[in-house]
């Protein structure tokens, strides 16, 4: 956060606080730098579907309950991005469902949904995959009620969970070291 | 019967039956889908509405001067702007009623639209939203629907009628019924209330209005049904339909929540109007939460049997609440939507079913959600009532439903509720779940556990599903008549476009379609584009909602693709020097009669009726209307395995199988993603959700903090299995099933829990079934009991 906004508080018995309206913001966001000037209010959400462009990233609740604008900050930390302002990315490295598949090729996650039918409507989708993905960089082969602990912070309306779990549990198995190697994506 | 897992059609089999991978999967998993808000237009404004706290109020005045000063505000529209340009009130789908779009002189319920404000940028409308000040004058609340009945506040003094009540609504044989239940042994009587749920799909409402420079209005909106959209439209602002296209994308879910027109809808549309730029509005989700609802039943029930368990007769009485405007997505001639199906799998000699609609200070709607209109509400109350008569006539509940089956010689099946089932095999779909769960092993655990204090429960549902809403003499929307449209063109090179009425929220209609069409023309289901949604492209069809796009869409391709091959007969007759009577559609191909090597495929056709037609009309195209003679009706037997703590009234759903029938099967991975869907969204209505009011009518269900769905976490594991009972009048059998598990499954949790709570002497306890309620009937019955300690 930029700190050129300090500035002797008013006498009066509230403290007012009045903060820049507009703000420069950089975010790394898969790999390539996005800098814009937003609104000190802009939430992450907005800031990656709006301003970079990258509608992939959903919103669904505007509370933080349903996880579909669930993004990756700093490699592999999975944080719903209507939770956050733009400028509390600013300098970090997001990562969102855009990079997944590289050259046309899916990466496992992306082939495992497929392959087991885990989505439907395929909105919450991409963030059910990149919690999938901080859940599989956490712990490599989650049991069952681990992932299902793991992605209950996602919502999904269609699938009924069932066909997701199969679908973590096959992504698990592809990224598995003794698997073929993975595509790198960075 | 088959596993819906397994690869179980016969190998000559082309398409159908099989579990091919959704064509459309690609483009949602990286990202790539379409969706409403995904959607901008060059100079777009930004639409938020501005909202009533109060449930009941006089608006005496709205002053938008405040929001006017916000940097890149544009405009405040209220009521009396509308009304200026004759768009006041928009009419209701079944016609009925009409709805406000902007509250006008009074508001009726709680977040009703009071304004809409137009700025530059999202965050300067939900700005202005905010300092738009509204002089509100409280009036009396009447959030109950048994105590508008009493007419002590007439909510609608817009209406001829000077009464709450909408409408009454009965079938049936009244006093034949009243004879039988008089000469039963045993009469079951109970008060079930089906509480008031939301579809809530993940994404939420939302359009972008524009007109073009002809004028011509492009509207993308999340809709489930495009076409009947644009003649809404037509009738709310009297433009003609040829210069409105509706575009619905792809959609994030819908489940009946993107049926209605909704009063923001037409404020986009006249702000672009009167601003003469793009509009763009998107729900938040509290707006999602509080536009639409479902549900909201409160039913009386009378059920006769003889001592051997023999049904003698039902009775129904029940009291709507329709909230503020009765905006029932139920076709007009048939007000209560297929409530009759209330009589569900079993004979009855006798039926009555009556209802009374009212008008309370609640979101309007009653929407269908995942449901064909009101099958959920009735399916729930039967197969409720059946346990309730199993214990008191101390039967088992399966041995009860087998006495009273109707069997499957007697279909098609005339019930007194004036429904012709078509068919079925009820005890065997019983038995396959019965041998499948292991009932017999079951019943001793719980026996055992009985022993010792525990609270184990085995719950069923042996359901009948009516779907597929045609036919048109009997359904329709604003009057138009339910049916649907489907357009196939072959290109020279045998790929092909597929177009339909219908539009997918997340069934897989670009894989389905396809794989209709290509087994009955022996082309590849990979070669074929599915293209919904676009009224200027797709042929008028009524949408998809109500389980109706495979029954009705379905049929329509199946038989426009018949079409398509009498005409490619006569080319092959050309091309193979013989009369097309000669020849037979044999494994994919046009075959001489008799003389094997003498075939041509349909891929050769598709190239010659373009290249060498001979005589014949160039071209392979074939568009289709189809109006179905009768509905469809799928059924189901499912089984709930719950223990319940007897010290938290926590439930704990141990195992649950589906076994469907939906006939025809196209693609059974799809199917099976759809029960699972449906089966959650069951779960959660049994034990979760529910859009509860105060009695100052407060609306306490308004985001996913406070109206629970389920997580992965809680959602049981579910087990499903399949029999076929193929519709003998539709072209390919198909019967439909994304709307059984949810319509099916409350039932069979609710019978569970109730089964295991019994040897308390817990008789019925309205859903959700919170652990705070399982726990409140736990201790009431203790201590009621004599056995208490």
């Amino acid at each position: 956060m930029t700190g050129e906004t300090q500035r002797q508080l008013p006498d009066t018995d509230f403290a007012v606080v009045e903060a820049p309206t507009t703000l420069s913001v950089s975010v790394r966001i898969n790999g390539k730098v996005v800098t814009r000037d937003v609104e000190a209010r802009t939430l992450l959400v907005h800031f990656i579907r709006e301003e970079a462009g990258l509608t992939g990233t959903h919103v669904g609740c505007d509370s933080s309950s349903c996880g579909v604008c669930t993004v990756l900050i700093d490699g592999d930390v999975p944080v719903k991005s209507c939770t956050m302002f733009a400028v509390m990315a600013h300098g970090r490295d997001v990562r969102t469902v855009e990079s997944l598949a590289v050259g046309g090729k899916l990466h496992p996650i992306q082939q495992a949904f497929w392959d087991q039918h885990g989505l439907q409507c395929g909105y919450c989708t991409p963030g059910m995959m990149m919690t999938s993905l901080a859940l599989l960089g956490r712990n490599p082969s989650p049991s069952e009620h681990e992932i299902r602990e793991g992605l209950s912070g996602n919502l999904c309306r269609c699938t009924g969970y069932n066909n997701i779990v199969k679908a973590v549990q096959q992504a698990a198995e592809m990224m598995a070291p003794s698997a073929a190697p993975e595509v790198s994506h960075d | 019967m088959t596993e819906l897992k397994t690869e179980h059609e016969p190998p000559q089999k082309l398409a159908m039956g099989k579990s091919m991978k959704r064509k459309e999967d690609p483009r949602f998993l990286q990202g790539k889908g379409n969706y409403i808000d995904d959607i901008n237009l060059k100079g777009q404004l930004y639409m938020a509405l501005v909202h009533s706290p109060y449930p009941h109020a006089n608006i005496l005045g709205i002053d938008s001067s405040a929001a006017m000063d916000i940097p890149g505000a544009v405009a405040v529209v209220t009521a009396a702007e509308l009304a200026a340009h004759g768009v006041g009130w928009l009419p209701t789908f079944h016609g009925l009623d009409k709805q406000m779009v902007l509250a006008t002189g009074k508001v009726l319920f709680q977040y009703q639209e009071v304004a809409a404000c137009y700025a530059e940028t999202r965050e300067a409308a939900y700005d202005m939203a905010e300092l738009v000040d509204v002089d509100y004058e409280p009036l009396e609340v009447v959030a109950d629907p048994f105590k508008a009945m009493k007419d002590d506040v007439l909510l609608r003094p817009d209406r001829e009628a000077k009464t709450n009540h909408i409408y009454n609504w009965n079938v049936g044989d009244s006093a034949g019924t009243d004879a039988a239940l008089a000469a039963s042994d045993h009469v079951v009587r109970e008060h079930i209330t089906f509480p008031r749920v939301h579809a809530a799909p993940l994404e939420p409402c939302g359009c972008v209005a524009e007109f073009d420079a002809m004028g011509r209005l492009q509207f993308y909106v999340t809709s489930q049904a495009p076409h009947v959209y644009r003649t809404a439209l037509f009738m709310v602002l009297g433009i003609p339909e040829d210069k409105i296209r509706v575009i619905s994308p792809d959609l994030g879910g819908g489940f009946g929540n993107k049926v209605p027109v909704y009063p923001g809808y037409v404020c986009a549309i006249a702000g672009a109007l009167v601003l003469g730029r793009p509009v763009k509005w998107i729900e938040t989700r509290t707006e999602n939460m509080t536009s639409s609802f479902a549900r909201d039943y409160h039913m009386d029930i009378e059920l006769g049997a003889s001592k051997d368990g023999t049904l003698t007769a039902l009775k129904v009485n029940t009291v709507a609440d329709h909230g503020a405007f009765d905006a029932a997505a139920d076709p007009s001639k048939y007000p209560a939507g297929m409530f009759g199906i209330v009589t569900g799998s079993y004979q009855f000699p006798h039926a009555f079913a009556n209802l009374d609609a009212y008008f309370t200070n609640k979101q309007p709607g009653g929407v269908a959600y995942r449901c064909s209109f009101r099958v959920t509400e009735a399916s729930y109350l039967i197969e409720r009532a059946m346990d309730i008569l199993a214990d008191d006539l101390g039967m088992d509940p399966t041995e009860l439903r087998r006495k009273n089956f109707i069997r499957k010689d007697q279909f098609p099946y005339q019930t007194p509720l004036n429904f012709v089932y078509d068919s079925g095999d009820y005890e065997h779909t019983m038995d396959v779940a019965l041998e499948k769960i292991g009932y017999q092993d079951l019943l001793k655990e719980q026996a055992e556990k009985r022993e010792r204090g525990e609270l184990m429960g085995i719950g069923f549902s042996t359901f009948t599903e009516v779907t597929g809403a045609g036919p048109s003499k009997h359904f329709d929307i604003l009057g138009i008549k339910m049916f649907d449209g489907a357009e196939i063109r072959i290109h020279p090179s045998g790929s092909g476009i597929i177009r339909t009425g219908t539009k997918s929220q997340g069934q897989g209609h670009e894989t389905t379609w396809a794989q209709i069409v290509a087994e009955e023309l022996g082309l590849d289901p990979q070669n074929f584009l599915v293209e919904e949604g676009d009224t200027d492209t797709a042929p008028y069809g009524l949408g998809t909602y109500a389980s109706r796009s495979t029954p009705v869409a379905g049929g329509a391709l199946a038989l426009a693709s018949r079409k398509i091959r009498e005409k490619a007969r006569k080319i092959a007759a050309h091309l193979l020097e013989v009369n097309e009577h000669d020849l037979e559609w044999k494994d994919y191909a046009f075959e001489v009669m008799g003389i094997p090597s003498k075939r041509v495929t349909m891929k050769e056709v598709a190239f010659a009726a373009y290249t060498n037609p001979g005589d014949n009309e160039p071209g392979l195209e074939a568009t289709l209307y189809y109006d179905p003679p009768n509905m469809v009706f799928p059924h189901g037997t499912y089984v709930a395995v719950v223990d319940v703590d007897r010290e938290t009234g926590e439930t704990k759903v141990r195992r649950f199988l589906a076994v469907d029938d939906a006939g025809t099967i196209i693609n059974p991975m799809i199917v099976e993603g759809q029960i699972h869907g449906g089966l959650t969204e069951g779960f959660a209505i049994a034990f979760m959700q529910e859009i509860a009011y105060d009695e100052a009518g407060n609306n306490l269900a308004t985001n996913f903090t406070d109206y629970l769905v389920p997580t992965s976490l809680e959602s049981p594991h579910w087990e499903t299995a399949a029999t076929c009972t193929p519709s003998p009048h539709h072209p390919i059998g198909a019967k439909s099933v994304g709307e059984s598990p949810n319509v099916g499954s409350p039932a069979a949790f609710v019978n569970a829990v109730i089964d295991a709570l019994s040897p308390l002497g817990v008789r019925h306890i309205d859903m959700p079934l919170t652990r705070e309620k399982v726990w409140a009937a736990i201790r009431t019955a203790e201590n009621e009991s004599p056995a208490a300690d």
